[in-house]
């Protein structure tokens, strides 16, 4: 890759807990068992690619935690959104769901998670990136994509370049920008799958009380704690798990799969998050308090229609 | 064998299962990939993943273009006058492996438990052809099926952290070759030097689902001219 000083954009000065190149995902590989990746806040990946003029789903940097630091070596517009992970630049605060402009020399730090516990960082025209598969998300699992296509998270020195010079959509603003600071998320679930072999007092328990995000969290799934569900399912065989899927092993402990799931599984299932709850999930910390709630397919269509017109 | 009925269920707001079957049987690979192909023609640009497996296929579809009831419509109409696939759309691979204690330790233990020699275990192993039944658990690994009942053993009670590339392994009535090093707790009874996966192929992985795969025995020297690594399993 080109490391000439005209194209030079940001390099990284610390890598910080996790930060990865994310997409809207790789499609249509599923059946040779290549996960979906992408960004797991999609809709935070959105707004800041859209402060920029660029597509929503553009490459951009998911920042997880904080501790991540880059130093631009061009002049440069960024957009950031997502959690607020207290992101300085040159030690002056840059609030998510803003675009601002870095010059050379100038260091843009994440400190840690006060709300949200993923950034989302847009460079013009997306990170400049060649996509395996369609898609340039990283899954260090599976050593694929990424800057060098082998999977692997960004790390000190290395070097990401924009695709454009220049970012277009200079009159964005965000006017009210999403937050995630409610005491407890509603997260809305297509129901479907196995859930008519639970049990009548596990179905009630699941919608009715309220789960806690476990440690076991990652971008693959995350663990819920909270009433233990009871099913007659017993030995399944295996099948494709869609995003969100909200899968029940043995121990009546929910599992919610994400972008980085295996593609098939075999433990039965309530139904699955729509796309738009696994985005605010993502910004879930653990310890966090959670409810499931039924939704229909029909009402989450609009909802992802509405989201998706909002960025035109 | 009749058309079997598909049912549809939902398992997301833009995502369908077609259930085709109960039951884990080869001959029910040719229903699936006569709805894999059936499906893809009739759902075109609105498909985005379709993911056939045992019995079942899962559907993602573009869920802001098409909603469910227009989507399950699609699918029936699809699935209307199927009929089963020929044997020459699924494709055939004869997979080398070197079946060796250092590389596969429970090559012994099969062969102790069933009271015969390793030898014996291999020509078994070797003895059918297997079915792509579905890929998963990583990229290009397949479930193939079904080994010989008498061959069928546990999954190990404690997964390995590190099974080596290339390594081949029984859990139950299925067997698998691991295309990258990973975590896994099948049992190992050798080791390939094919490359499963690779990154700079069109379609990156070897197998599809509905191939047929037929294992065959070769030497130590052999697997090494082929390039395979034959460090110990232990040592890795």
């Amino acid at each position: 890759m080109s490391t000439s000083k005209e194209n030079q954009a940001l390099v990284v000065r610390d890598a910080g807990a996790l930060a990865l190149l994310q997409d809207g995902g790789r499609f249509g590989v599923r059946h040779l068992g290549v996960t979906q990746g992408g960004a797991i806040d999609w809709v935070s990946l959105g707004w800041a690619n859209w402060l920029l003029g660029n597509a929503a789903g553009a490459t951009g940097i998911e920042i997880t935690l904080g501790g991540f630091v880059v130093e631009a070596q061009v002049p440069l517009t960024l957009a950031l959104a997502g959690g607020d992970l207290g992101a300085t630049l040159d030690g002056e605060s840059i609030t998510p769901y803003s675009r601002f402009r870095v010059e050379p020399g100038q260091t843009l730090a994440f400190g840690q998670a006060t709300s949200g516990l993923r950034a989302y960082l847009a460079l013009p025209g997306g990170v400049a990136v060649a996509p395996f598969m369609g898609s340039a998300s990283s899954v260090v699992r599976e050593c694929l994509g990424g800057l060098d296509g082998e999977g692997r998270a960004l790390a000190a020195d290395d070097t990401i370049l924009a695709a454009a010079a220049e970012a277009a959509g200079s009159d964005r603003v965000i006017e009210t920008p999403p937050t995630f600071t409610a005491e407890t998320v509603a997260l809305d679930v297509t129901t479907g799958a196995q859930i008519a072999q639970f049990d009548g007092a596990s179905l009630f328990a699941a919608f009715n009380e309220h789960w806690e995000i476990d440690a076991r969290a990652d971008r693959m799934g995350v663990r819920l704690t909270g009433p233990v569900l009871r099913n007659g399912a017993g030995g399944m065989i295996s099948e494709g798990i869609p995003l969100g899927a909200v899968q029940v092993p043995p121990d009546g402990q929910p599992i919610v799969l994400l972008n980085d799931r295996q593609t098939v599984g075999g433990y039965p299932r309530l139904g699955a998050l729509t796309p738009l709850a696994c985005a605010r999930l993502g910004q879930c910390a653990p310890g966090s308090r959670v409810r499931l709630r039924p939704v229909s397919a029909c009402q989450t269509r609009r909802l992802m229609q509405a989201q998706f017109a909002r960025w035109r | 064998m009749n058309a079997p009925h598909p049912r549809i269920e939902t398992v997301a707001y833009d995502t369908l299962t077609v259930r085709l079957f109960e039951t884990i049987d080869e001959a029910h690979m040719p229903w699936i990939l006569a709805a894999d192909a059936a499906l893809r023609d009739r759902f075109g640009e609105a498909l985005i993943d379709l993911v056939p497996s045992y019995t079942t296929l899962m559907l993602h579809y573009d869920g802001l273009s098409l909603g469910l009831t227009e989507a399950r419509g699609m699918i029936v109409d699809a699935l209307a006058n199927l009929t089963p696939a020929t044997e020459q759309e699924g494709r055939h691979h004869v997979i080398p492996v070197w079946y060796d204690e250092s590389v596969g330790p429970e090559l012994v233990t099969l062969a102790e438990r069933l009271g015969v020699e390793p030898a014996e275990i291999i020509r078994r192993h070797c003895e059918r052809d297997y079915c792509a039944f579905a890929l998963g658990f990583a990229p290009g690994f397949a479930f193939m099926g079904l080994v010989e009942e008498a061959l069928a053993t546990p999954r190990l009670s404690t997964p390995r952290q590190r099974v080596p590339a290339g390594s081949v392994g029984i859990a139950e009535r299925q067997t698998a070759i691991y295309p990258m090093r990973s975590p896994g707790g099948w049992n190992i009874l050798g080791r390939t030097a094919v490359t499963l996966f690779d990154r700079s192929w069109e379609e990156a992985s070897r197998f599809r689902p509905g191939d047929r795969i037929r294992f065959t025995a070769i030497d130590r020297d052999t697997f090494i001219e082929q390039g395979g690594d034959p460090t110990p399993m232990e040592t890795q």
